[in-house]
């Protein structure tokens, strides 16, 4: 079975707890804050005012550069403010509040189930359309889809790839997608194909979704040239470079080198779900599915979740228990952020709410480096990471980027692994942050 | 929901390695090889493994305490694996004092001074059975008679004594019972079979990978083969010349046991195989041509010394490069 070339490591995948679980319609909130920033790149400009009413799919905030994308209103109601409030993190962001009142939608959307299975636009008007309705990567890394997709000049998109893999502990959410829009998914993945007219399709699914795998080969049979390809169960699988290296055996070079170099363009199933609810349904992303999840939660459930809703709410919705010293995660436990202010909205990048107990959630007492060397065998970018975490304790930041620090995908996969507990990630996100830094200062001379 | 919640950057998650539990496991490992060394030598290894042991131990929970005054980290169990290492190194002839002064070497002199676990640049067993081949050569080459046929014929010398003195004839040499543990030596040069039994369990826990055991035993095979075209008529001289000279001695303790330790080897497979290759050359050429019978510690250390050159030419292939 493909996998990626080197490195990984195999945490238990814990997607018994809601795996199961059909997507619910989560109610929606009386009020939501909707952040300005849900994306890689420029935080969008908001575009209205303080008493204005808006629908659900208005346009409240338009890119604020290419690299940015549209935000649009997830709830009918009244904007009651606009202004800084602190996000999940604990830091001041923009947001937009809406009250809601009742659920009216704008009216050129398509809320039907109906499928919508043809589409007769050419590239450029899909990735307008795309880029009109605020579509970002929905595996958690909020690229700009329509970005992504304007495949620059000179370079050609060889292979279209689909990541059905989802190889975070606890998260359903592509999982369910796939097994419940599975016609909504293929559609998408046409319409993407269409877009950058890729010779091949290849969905790449970690091997314990047989039966999603399944599901998709049923649907596709008629339409040649999409093929489903199971991948080993190996952490990080879903990751962008470990994926395309599994399908294609090409391996993408080191920053500032993208996917579209190799000839690769990757998209989340889920992102092919929104796609198709862009291009067919005029619908813009105004929510998502959502997996809460973790041994504290009593019914571990999937929803289908309008943006701005407050976390806390799901919690409540999906009767977790409360104890001390828990951890809350916006994504799964390898890369998911801990949540300091449960009130904190739920926006495009959240795949799922992980809920940590006590136990799990402490970390234990760190020992010294035996240079037991797991960590340079786990690394799937092939780099030294006690080597790195050594370099920025010690502020080495020349011989860190010497040593590729930027190549770092911070998948976690070394303090996973390492038998002594040192904070490997911490200390080289933290040196990769300075790097990169470094580096831009030095390219604006 | 809850008054008070943690927060750290991720991962979130920890997979099941831990020191203590590798420590472990390289004990666990050893105990078919200890047990046959019980049958071979008697209970009294027993007492030498346990003097062994807690003298690492004691010494490292004091050096600890009283001089680097931090708490003691004896707790992972690193400081047992080196004491039973060095037991297994050793003549179950020796005295006892001798033993302990094996520990202060190991523990005193090649591993705290350093910084303790983590930072010795040379194994501590290994140093110390160094140091005590030196210090006392007779007492850690007076190996008992054992009862089996195969060491009678080696008639109270090792193996290797015997080969070194040409009294081997490696026509008629009886593989399997040096395979099987029937020939005298230190604890851990008796019973080829149970340290490879060590092995295959070490393998299947992860705890360590081939790339280092494997190119020291093809080295050591390839150099003793050559050797032996010159040197013998028939091939299967050669080819019985050449399983001796792997199943003989410390070849299988050093190679899995001790050569493998985490701190003192290289941080990459290629790494690995440069420093396993470097190990099987240099025994070779001391069990060949050299006046010592058995150059597997000496090769050890020495190539404990390359390690920081390997680790600074050899890196893992980088993704995308």
């Amino acid at each position: 079975m493909k996998t990626f070339p080197i490195g990984g490591v195999h945490p238990h995948d814990c997607k018994e707890f809601s795996k199961d679980a059909s997507v619910e319609v989560m109610e929606l909130a009386d009020e939501v804050n909707i952040p300005l920033s849900q994306h890689i790149g420029a935080p969008a400009v908001v575009k209205v005012a303080n008493g204005d009413k808006v629908l659900v799919g208005d346009v409240i905030a338009e890119p604020g550069g290419f690299m940015s994308a549209f935000i649009h209103a997830p709830v009918s109601g009244t904007v009651t403010a606009v202004g800084e409030k602190v996000n999940a993190q604990g830091i001041p962001q923009m947001m937009v509040t809406i009250r809601r009142e009742g659920d009216d939608w704008r009216e050129d959307i398509d809320r039907s189930s109906e499928l919508v299975p043809t589409c007769q636009l050419d590239s450029k008007q899909i990735i307008e359309k795309i880029r009109q309705c605020g579509i970002v990567g929905l595996g958690g890394a909020t690229f700009p889809t329509h970005v992504k997709l304007s495949i620059p000049a000179g370079k050609r998109a060889e292979f279209l790839i689909i990541n059905g893999v989802e190889c975070e502990p606890y998260l359903t959410s592509d999982y369910r997608t796939m097994m419940e829009y599975t016609n909504e998914v293929i559609v998408g993945i046409k319409i993407l194909r269409q877009a950058v007219s890729a010779e091949h399709v290849l969905i790449g699914v970690e091997n314990n979704k047989r039966d999603a795998m399944e599901l998709l080969s049923k649907c596709l049979t008629q339409c040649d040239g999409i093929q489903v390809v199971p991948l080993k169960m190996k952490y990080p699988q879903g990751g962008e470079k470990q994926l395309i290296a599994a399908l294609t055996g090409r391996q993408v070079p080191p920053p500032p080198a993208l996917p579209i170099d190799v000839g690769a363009v990757v998209c989340n199933v889920s992102t092919a779900k929104a796609v198709y609810d862009a291009v067919q349904k005029n619908k813009p992303l105004v929510e998502r599915v959502v997996t809460v999840s973790g041994r504290d939660v009593k019914q571990a459930k999937n929803m289908l979740v309008r943006f701005g809703t407050p976390v806390s709410k799901l919690l409540a919705k999906c009767s977790v228990e409360q104890c001390d010293k828990q951890k809350v995660l916006l994504g799964g436990p390898m890369m998911g952020r801990a949540m300091s202010n449960l009130d904190a909205p739920v926006t495009k990048g959240c795949s799922g709410v992980v809920v940590l107990t006590s136990k799990e959630a402490s970390r234990c007492e760190q020992k010294d480096c035996i240079k037991c060397a797991k960590c340079v065998e786990a690394c799937p970018m092939g780099l030294e990471p006690f080597m790195l975490y050594k370099l920025s304790k010690r502020s080495n930041w020349d011989l860190a980027e010497q040593e590729d620090i930027v190549s770092c995908i911070e998948c976690g996969s070394c303090s996973f692994t390492c038998p002594g507990y040192l904070p490997l990630l911490d200390y080289i996100r933290l040196g990769k942050g300075r790097v990169m830094a470094n580096i831009k200062a030095r390219n604006r001379k | 929901m809850s008054s008070q919640i943690f927060v750290s950057p991720s991962p979130h998650v920890h997979g099941p390695f831990s020191t203590k539990r590798i420590m472990a496991d390289v004990i666990f490992a050893l105990i078919p090889a200890f047990a046959v060394s019980c049958m071979v030598f008697g209970l009294g290894v027993i007492t030498l493994a346990l003097v062994s042991i807690t003298s690492c131990v004691l010494l490292q929970y004091l050096i600890e305490r009283f001089i680097m005054k931090k708490r003691s980290t004896v707790g992972d169990l690193s400081a047992v694996v080196t004491g039973l290492l060095l037991a297994m190194n050793l003549p179950s002839t020796i005295e006892w004092w001798i033993v302990v002064v094996g520990a202060i070497v190991a523990i005193g002199i090649a591993k705290m001074p350093f910084g303790g676990i983590g930072k010795n640049p040379f194994n501590p067993a290994i140093t110390a059975r160094v140091f005590l081949l030196i210090a006392y050569p007779q007492q850690m080459t007076y190996f008992p008679q054992s009862m089996s046929s195969c060491v009678d014929a080696f008639s109270g010398a090792t193996a290797l004594t015997a080969a070194k003195a040409s009294a081997v004839d490696f026509a008629t040499v009886d593989h399997l019972n040096m395979l099987l543990g029937a020939q005298t030596g230190s604890l851990g040069e008796t019973a080829a079979l149970a340290l490879l039994l060590g092995f295959a369990y070490l393998l299947f826990r992860k705890v360590i990978t081939w790339h280092i055991p494997v190119s020291i035993f093809v080295t050591m095979a390839l150099m003793a083969s050559c050797y032996g075209i010159f040197h013998f008529t028939t091939l299967s001289a050669v080819v019985s010349f050449a399983a001796f000279h792997l199943l003989a001695g410390g070849a299988i303790l050093g190679a899995v046991y001790m050569a493998t330790d985490y701190v003192t080897s290289p941080m990459t497979k290629r790494g690995g195989v440069i420093f396993g290759v470097g190990i099987g050359l240099i025994t070779m050429l001391i069990r060949l041509w050299g006046s010592f019978p058995e150059g597997m510690s000496f090769a050890i250390l020495i190539m404990n010394g390359v390690v920081p050159l390997i680790n600074k030419y050899v890196k893992p292939k980088r993704f995308g490069r």
